[in-house]
């Protein structure tokens, strides 16, 4: 270990999105040693794909409320989702907004010079009882403004930033606290440890476990793997959003912004669809309920296209000044990705993965908590998360359409809060156990030494394919048992991987190598984690568990008796422990479970 | 689960003639030739890329959003710079010739060290200032104030224009170049920034806005259709302005 560069923080972030950005600046502010590490430039992480808006009730269209929020949000999630982490996300909401405004983002506006709100889906006023306006947007480029506005701002804080460093382990000592991290300098393949007293992972969802994926190639659930690798579980990874509209074939998003300035689902026979599934809220229903009823669709023959594997988003109703000045981007994608122009035509859609509900098991300081010995929940001395790679959880089973980007501002800023408040700069760094980076070392010597291994996208590739096919939007008991069997042979056929470059210098099927142990674990949790799960709920639909609207025992197939609780997946013996869901919001009434419909 | 069914053209083989350089180990760069057999489902350059990766995994490239919205893949195409995601194999002939951003040190292939650029961008204060307290709400900016920034707050930092532009090439180091001005541009022009005099004072300077001759190559690649030319322009006229 001693060839081995050490440098030393205060804190360590471990990603450069939205959530990594909101913290870094809030403890740059506070004055501490704050290193942020992102295997891309800043502006290049996975927020600024980002459409459609930040939820925030500013009522500046119609009249809202955060209580209305906060029903959506637990109504959305199918009950999952731990109701003080909603509360206290959808009350900090208006305030995340204006911030962000302070710092310069570039909001569209009203004629009165307030933020421009659009509807999205399942954003409702006075209950459920009408669509509210409550998504803040840049046009359809609100995830690109916002994470500029954030980096800009950290610019002018001078936080300092490691870029293209990838981090590998997470390092624990014997009494389990977090002293910081391994990581992989990829331009000059230096392995350094990074000392910190507080380290935040940050690093995002792990999108690219699937085939057909909105997500951008880096998605590999870096921060998820370094978790599981350090015994730390992963909660509720079975719970995947299928974003109703990517573009048939090609996966890329078109955001659901589209239906919130009007555009409509139509099947084969050119029928508004959605109106016989959600008479409310129709187009405008949650992602999962969408995708279910896309889904249903295209299997009972109403799909468009010579297969019949899609249907069509229109906006053609929309007219081309309110598509060019709303959704200019969708108009560019359309474009390129479908040789389609949204104003004259339809453009063709299928329901694509997009968002992970679960992750790093976070409390509301973003602290990660897990299990002690005795069953109690722990906080991990030195650790947070925040952001997609974490599960506070607001999302529970589905997520409401733009409460990531509020997710990643609010705790982002309630991390930075918390580390910045415990007083970090007086007190020192624990003692780095001498074997702390024998791990990585080991791994990586392992992957420079297998002269004959496989390249590191055939095992992805069929990694890809497997979780495609065994864990999709309707999924099958038998589907899932046979899925995990697979993910089990790939885990092993993943520690064949080798490197035909052996170069130091930007060796990139090195880092593919490292981001594939990363997509095993999270694979392997969202597949175990699945086919425990014996109900519907959310974006989890089992063929086998699926029950009409009016069943007695269990409505929608949803079983509260048995399924109201959190999973938690542990890499050790891949085995699987459960967490109740807290229904007891910081200081309004709880929402009660109910039936689900829009 | 529906599965895709626009796929992109034929099967076919494409042919590559692509910069490569490794210093680990190489004396000097050299070009490699490559044919690569497509199945048709690859739409975009960077698609037969990544397919042409997994034959020889050595050819490092940076990619991420594969949308054209993070600003990575940036490389030099047939001559012209562009980003790899967006640029359909239908519109280039081959061979298709790859080589990095110009004028930039190669870290390594395609993949080139873009401090310079990022110097560039950090030295127009890319950040709104505004020390005086804010209001409990949002600041407020009539629709057109906002339209101002249009044409500006879209850049990806892609770096396709400053390293198409022959006096970023020669003045690196002095001149801000497109990127960077037109982020000047984006802070100028927002109601809500208070810096604009000091913008304007840190631009008038022979080299940093002063070395752009309208060659228009910026505006030429822009992948995102910007135009930093005109930015520029306006720039210059507030300079004019504050004169008269």
């Amino acid at each position: 270990m001693a060839s081995i560069a050490r440098r030393k923080f205060d804190v360590l972030i471990v990603g450069a999105g939205g959530s990594g950005m909101r913290a870094s600046l809030q403890l740059a502010l506070a004055g501490l040693r704050v290193a942020v590490l992102s295997k891309v430039f800043p502006t290049r992480s996975h927020t600024v794909a980002a459409q459609g808006g930040i939820g925030a009730s500013l009522g500046n269209m119609s009249e809202d409320h955060w209580h209305y929020h906060f029903y959506d949000t637990v109504k959305g999630s199918d009950w999952l989702g731990d109701q003080d982490a909603i509360e206290f996300m959808c009350r900090e909401a208006p305030q995340a907004v204006y911030e962000l405004e302070h710092f310069g983002m570039p909001f569209d506006r009203n004629a009165d010079g307030t933020i421009y709100q659009r509807p999205f889906g399942g954003h409702t006023a006075n209950f459920g009882e009408k669509p509210v306006q409550r998504a803040c947007a840049a046009a359809d480029r609100t995830g690109h403004a916002m994470l500029h506005t954030l980096y800009q701002q950290n610019v002018r804080a001078r936080t300092q930033f490691f870029i293209e460093w990838m981090a590998i382990d997470l390092l624990r000592d014997a009494e389990g606290d977090v002293l910081g991290v391994t990581a992989l300098e990829i331009e000059t393949g230096e392995v350094a440890i990074l000392e910190a007293k507080a380290t935040l992972l940050a690093t995002g969802g792990a999108g690219r476990i699937y085939a057909a994926s909105t997500n951008a190639y880096i998605n590999t659930g870096d921060g998820l793997g370094m978790a599981a690798r350090a015994g730390i579980p992963l909660e509720d990874m079975e719970f995947w959003q299928f974003h109703p509209t990517g573009v048939a074939g090609a996966g890329v998003l078109l955001t659901e912004g589209c239906r919130g300035e009007g555009a409509v689902l139509r099947n084969a026979s050119g029928e508004r669809f959605m109106e016989r599934y959600a008479p409310t809220l129709k187009d405008l229903a949650p992602r999962d309920f969408i995708s279910r009823a896309m889904d249903q669709e295209i299997k009972e023959g109403r799909g468009c296209g010579p297969s019949g594997d899609h249907v069509l988003l229109d906006m053609t109703h929309l007219g081309a000044d309110t598509i060019r000045r709303r959704l200019p981007s969708v108009l560019e994608i359309g474009r390129r990705f479908a040789n389609v122009d949204i104003v004259r035509e339809p453009i063709p859609v299928v329901p694509t993965i997009h968002y992970q509900m679960g992750g790093i098991p976070t409390n509301l300081h973003g602290q990660v908590v897990a299990p002690a010995a005795d069953g109690s929940q722990r906080v991990v001395n030195g650790l947070y998360a925040v952001g997609e790679c974490a599960c506070v959880s607001v999302h529970g089973a589905n997520r409401l359409g733009t409460n990531s980007l509020l997710d990643l501002l609010v705790f982002g800023r309630a991390a930075g809060n918390h580390i910045a408040g415990a007083g970090l700069a007086a007190s020192a760094h624990k003692t780095l156990p001498n074997d702390a980076a024998d791990p990585t070392l080991t791994r990586l010597a392992r992957l420079e030494s297998a002269r004959d291994g496989e390249y590191a996208q055939a095992v992805a590739g069929e990694l890809r394919r497997t979780m495609q096919q065994h864990a999709s939007v309707f999924r099958t008991q038998a589907g899932m048992d046979e899925g995990v069997r697979k993910v089990a042979a790939l885990r092993a056929r993943a520690e064949g991987i080798g490197l035909k470059d052996r170069s130091r210098v930007f060796n990139t099927e090195r880092v593919e190598a490292l981001e594939v142990a990363n997509l095993i674990e999270c694979a392997e949790a969202t597949m175990v984690s699945a086919a425990a799960r014996r109900e519907c709920r959310g974006a989890h639909t089992v063929k086998d568990y699926e029950r009409p609207a009016d069943d007695p025992q269990f409505p929608l197939g949803r079983n509260d008796r048995d399924w109201l609780r959190h999973t938690l997946w542990l890499r050790e013996g891949s085995r699987l422990a459960y967490k109740p869901v807290n229904l007891k919001p910081l200081t309004v009434e709880p929402i009660p479970p109910k039936l689900r419909t829009f | 689960m529906a599965g895709p069914s626009d796929a992109g053209t034929p099967p076919s083989s494409r042919s590559f003639r692509i910069f490569r350089f490794d210093p680990d180990r190489d004396d000097k760069p050299r070009m490699q030739d490559y044919r690569i057999a497509l199945d048709g489902g690859e739409r975009m350059l960077l698609d037969a890329l990544l397919r042409l990766k997994a034959e020889d995994p050595s050819l490092a490239l940076r990619r991420s959003c594969r949308e054209g919205v993070c600003g990575s893949d940036a490389m030099n195409i047939n001559g012209r710079n562009g980003l790899a995601c967006i640029t359909n194999l239908q519109d280039l002939t081959d061979p298709i010739v790859l080589r990095p951003l110009p004028g930039l040190p190669v870290i390594r292939d395609l993949v080139v060290d873009m401090t310079q650029f990022f110097k560039q961008y950090h030295s127009i204060r890319p950040y709104l200032v505004n020390d005086s307290p804010p209001p409990e709400k949002e600041r407020l900016q009539s629709p057109e104030e906002r339209e101002a920034l249009e044409g500006s707050y879209e850049c990806i930092l892609c770096a396709c224009c400053s390293t198409a532009c022959p006096s970023f090439w020669w003045n690196p180091d002095k001149f801000v170049g497109p990127a960077g001005l037109l982020q000047a541009h984006r802070f100028i022009a927002d109601s809500r920034d208070e810096a604009t005099a000091e913008r304007l004072d840190d631009l008038e300077d022979p080299y940093r806005l002063f070395r752009c001759h309208t060659i228009m190559n910026c505006v030429d690649v822009c992948p995102k259709g910007l135009n930093p030319s005109r930015a520029i322009g306006r720039i210059k006229e507030l300079l004019v302005k504050r004169i008269v």
